[in-house]
């Protein structure tokens, strides 16, 4: 019913769905496409799907996708130019802005959200591309009652219970074989829609329910991390041995980096017709593990994995606070179970502050 | 953001991988120090320092070739079609140079972005104390604006140069920037110094400056870092937890010490 006047409104429909041994985050048609009965097993280096017998709709953590290839996507074509009297002709590409529902986003996604508006429209300079994407967003939020193994949103303050940034959220009730969704508004658009559904009045036992939910993905959190001493240390800090050690099992691969939420970075590419008389120009999703991220005339800045892997986790732990007055890293753990090598950056940061060497 | 349409209008050889372009008027207001984004249709874009502004208000381009790109920007005829984006990051101090001695420090192609300061401290408006040019270049061959050279000279600016290789008959100084720097050039209580150059040669001036008696807070050193958006939204030029092309690229040394003395940050 929610779907269907999400749809009546002239919203196209972004949900969690299954593809490809994945759960991943696309266009779906209706309820029907949603992953239900379906949960997730995550670990370092490791994601399974497996069956679940209770028939949840939302019964999983996470896929590796987020809101990020929705709204700051993978590939944007930024403007096109034209030789024409010698010079050169330059059109903008016009931004688009599709309506969109984004149904099911876990309280950490939502705040990898609100961290990339900060990046890409908060400063003197606003992305008129993602801008565009963001602005007619809504968003139904789905409270998390099942965290992966590599989740610790409850470190970053981001989770499990959404506490913002959603038109809609939602809770599965599932305690003493029901199985119920609590909706709460938390926007005017929000308030609009759900007084069209025909929903009864939540009582007090359900709103109690509801919180057990969260309260026991909080418990079931499968990570923890100290972020105020891993900032602390971080900044203090630069040089540590343990960089070494992360570095001997890193592959440089750069997937963290493209499952993270909050991950930015791009890089720009052109491309001509052979003639060069006319030219586009894209930006891309890039990685700061790679050797062309830093490159200069005279060759990358951070030649050894070392330094790639200190700058990410650095950059999501301490000097993005220094940018954007917040973390980088929600506790989404996706940067965890996808690493080929299973390193895990609440083990890393555990470690160097456990063994804090000053050089 | 979009770059404007910029056009060339006079090319001019520097040395034998160095051009200037000087570019139509087209009511950018740069301040020395500053960058643009210039674009070479098919190919890509660069930061390039501003290195002068035409009488009219052309802003020129002292442009190094030493990537696909920077190789087809120095390429371009007088009337050839570019792309122009900015000014972007910070400027140089010249607000501060008022009654102090001004030491200017460059090494190879770092001149350019110094020959503003240079034009306006030597000029009429000019109200340093004093002005010294220490510049380094790899060989005699490498000098960029010689005849510049000579009129900051004559207009009462200290002008020192050496070179790394003496070839071709050159009778002056051989060795590094550094060994330049000697008693008498400032007064370390009211002076001010600008560095531009290969970040070793800016790291070791400093360290040359401060123990001559200048501090931290009176030296400025222009940094370089990969940049793909110039706007803070690419991640590409971050530096510790500054983006180089807005916090930057001129920076004060207290702020970029801590940056500097990290290898590979």
């Amino acid at each position: 019913m929610l779907l269907d006047g999400l749809r009546d409104a002239g919203y196209g429909l972004i949900g969690p769905m299954r593809r490809d041994g994945a759960i991943v985050f696309d266009e779906i048609d209706g309820v029907a496409d949603l992953p239900r009965g379906w949960t997730d097993e995550q670990e370092g280096g490791r994601y399974r799907l497996r069956e679940r017998s209770d028939g949840a709709f939302f019964g999983f953590a996470h896929g590796p996708e987020s809101l990020k290839r929705h709204l700051h996507v993978p590939h944007q074509e930024l403007w096109r130019a034209e030789r024409r009297d010698g010079g050169l002709d330059i059109v903008q590409v016009a931004p688009e802005a599709p309506r969109r529902a984004f149904i099911g986003a876990r309280a950490c996604d939502i705040h990898a959200v609100a961290i990339q508006d900060r990046v890409l429209t908060g400063g003197a300079y606003a992305d008129p591309h993602y801008a565009a994407r963001r602005r007619d967003v809504f968003i139904v939020a789905v409270n998390c009652g099942e965290p992966g193994g590599t989740c610790f949103c409850a470190s970053m303050d981001a989770g499990p219970r959404a506490t913002g940034g959603f038109d809609i959220a939602l809770t599965e009730l599932m305690d003493g074989g029901r199985h119920d969704l609590l909706l709460e508004p938390g926007s005017e658009a929000g308030r609009a829609l759900l007084a069209t559904l025909p929903a009864r009045e939540a009582s007090e036992a359900d709103r109690k329910a509801a919180a057990a939910v969260t309260d026991t993905a909080n418990r079931k959190m499968g990570r923890r991390l100290d972020a105020a001493r891993a900032r602390e240390m971080l900044s203090r800090v630069p040089e540590h041995p343990r960089w070494e050690e992360v570095a001997d099992r890193c592959l440089s691969c750069g997937n963290c980096t493209q499952v993270c939420p909050t991950c930015f970075c791009t890089t720009e590419v052109d491309s001509s017709d052979l003639a060069v008389s006319t030219a586009s120009r894209a930006r891309q999703w890039d990685s700061c593990f790679t050797l062309d991220f830093s490159m200069l005339h005279g060759g990358p800045v951070r030649h050894s994995t070392r330094a790639r892997y200190r700058q990410w986790m650095t950059h999501k732990l301490a000097t993005w606070h220094e940018q954007f007055g917040t973390a980088g890293c929600v506790g989404c753990g996706r940067c965890i179970t996808w690493c080929p090598v299973g390193i895990d950056i609440t083990e890393e940061t555990a470690a160097m502050t456990a063994r804090e060497e000053t050089p | 953001m979009v770059p404007r349409p910029g056009r060339v209008r006079r090319r001019s050889r520097e040395t034998a991988n160095v051009w200037t372009l000087e570019l139509e008027p087209d009511g950018d207001g740069a301040e020395p120090g500053q960058f643009h984004m210039l674009y070479a249709m098919g190919v890509g874009e660069v930061p390039i320092s501003v290195s002068g502004t035409s009488r009219d208000g052309g802003m020129v381009h002292t442009i190094r070739d030493a990537g696909a790109v920077s190789r087809a920007l120095a390429g371009l005829r007088p009337g050839a079609g570019l792309g122009v984006r900015g000014p972007f990051g910070t400027g140089w101090p010249l607000a501060e140079a008022e009654g102090r001695d001004v030491v200017v420090m460059a090494g190879g192609i770092g001149l350019a972005p110094l020959r503003p300061v240079l034009r306006r401290l030597t000029g009429r408006g000019g109200k340093a104390r004093r002005v010294a040019l220490l510049y380094g270049a790899r060989s005699p061959a490498d000098l960029l604006y010689p005849r510049e050279l000579d009129r900051w000279r004559a207009r009462g600016a200290i002008v020192e140069v050496t070179v790394d290789h003496a070839v071709g008959g050159w009778d002056g100084k051989v060795g590094v920037v550094t060994a330049l720097l000697g008693p008498g050039l400032f007064e370390p209580s009211r002076s001010l110094a600008m560095i531009c150059g290969p970040e070793v040669m800016m790291r070791f001036s400093v360290a040359a400056l401060m123990d001559l008696g200048m501090p931290a807070a009176s030296i400025y050193v222009s940094l370089e870092r990969n940049m793909k958006c110039a706007v803070g939204h690419c991640g590409h030029c971050q530096l510790g937890g500054t983006f180089v092309c807005r916090d930057g690229p001129v920076f004060r040394y207290d702020r970029a010490a801590p940056l500097l003395g990290v290898r590979e940050l």
